[in-house]
């Protein structure tokens, strides 16, 4: 796509504005619709449409394949991880009101932690994979693949 | 009476592009149309207010799914297999079952209707409880994260498969010369091997 310059520039305006609404819908879940799931998918959609016009591997060097598959289980294991915390607090498993210091006197500043905690990690999980299945797919095609910046 | 429009609007262009999407044998429209088949369906949800679905509808349905389907689209044919001869019993078949499907609508609650089973079990309680026990504005985020949260940690697992599904099955060498090698023609094969 090195001739489609309309493109690359439009692309190089949209992409951070894509993944600022995505971080928006990420921390706005609470307030309003979203949440980690559209969040994730949205942030994945900037990377998928930078590789879409600047090519996978230039993407991959933003990105780089080991980042992507780390980021997926780190996401995972942030959310396993407070559900564990809460236990050792005490709790149930995953009962956020643990996450606080004191969960009788604080359970809902406990309740607004561990959702912000475990939405973060949802996020990172579904954007994550989403980027990976596309590198998978992407790569195993050929697509988008000879095209450096 | 708006609402009626639009619905009406939306369930007619739903039922065009379903059409379109059974009767046509180019995959690359049929995935386009797919696409556009989950926007409708996003707005669908919008006018039954809905807006949490709708916003997953329409960036996983509409955005992300076909960006994938149209990967799969180059590892595979880009047309359907057509087959020969009318096909009466599998029409049949999808008529009994379309039917069957109305009939079983005729015992469902009414839209909206408060006494439904599902607004009379936990929602009550949901929308009573969760300023004080959790207070978050967004019941929905309350109910997806907290008080349902280990659901939510299956789902994130199933995504989280997913990637390590695609991973097992994309993620190594050897497809990819293979396609590299079915894309080139016979004579450079040797050259890059």
């Amino acid at each position: 796509m090195n001739q489609h310059i309309i493109l690359r520039v439009i692309t190089k305006i949209l992409i951070a504005p894509i993944i600022l609404f995505g971080l928006y819908v990420q921390f706005h879940g609470d307030f309003g619709a979203g949440g980690g799931f559209q969040a994730g998918v949205i942030i994945a959609v900037g990377f998928i449409l930078h590789a879409l016009i600047f090519g996978l591997s230039t993407t991959q060097q933003v990105m780089p394949m080991w980042v992507v598959r780390t980021a997926a289980c780190f996401g995972v294991l942030i959310y396993t991880g407070v559900g564990v915390y809460t236990m050792l607090n005490g709790g149930n498993f995953l009962d956020y009101d643990f996450v606080s210091h004191d969960p009788v006197g604080y359970a809902v500043a406990g309740q607004h932690l561990g959702i912000l905690l475990i939405e973060a990690g949802v996020g990172l999980t579904v954007a994550a994979v989403m980027v990976l299945v596309f590198y998978g797919f992407a790569d195993a095609a050929g697509l988008f693949g000879t095209e450096r910046d | 009476m708006n609402a009626i429009i639009i619905d009406l609007v939306l369930f007619t262009l739903l039922a065009a592009v379903a059409i379109q999407i059974v009767r046509l044998n180019h995959l690359f429209v049929v995935t386009m149309l797919s696409g556009v088949f989950s926007l409708l369906t996003a707005g669908l949800f919008i006018t039954m207010d809905a807006p949490d679905v709708a916003f997953t509808e329409a960036a996983v349905g509409a955005g992300i799914s076909t960006v994938l389907m149209l990967g799969t689209l180059a590892l595979t044919a880009h047309s359907q297999k057509t087959t020969k001869g009318t096909q009466t019993v599998p029409l049949l078949v999808v008529i009994a079952t379309g039917m069957a499907l109305i009939y079983s609508t005729f015992d469902m609650p009414a839209f909206g209707d408060p006494e439904a089973p599902s607004h009379v079990h936990v929602g009550p309680f949901y929308i009573e409880e969760t300023p004080e026990l959790i207070d978050v504005p967004n019941i929905v985020t309350a109910v997806l994260a907290s008080y349902r949260g280990f659901d939510t940690l299956g789902e994130v697992v199933v995504v989280f498969m997913a990637g390590v599904g695609v991973l097992a099955l994309l993620g190594h060498k050897p497809i990819r010369r293979a396609v590299e090698a079915r894309a080139q023609p016979a004579n450079r094969r040797e050259e890059d091997a």
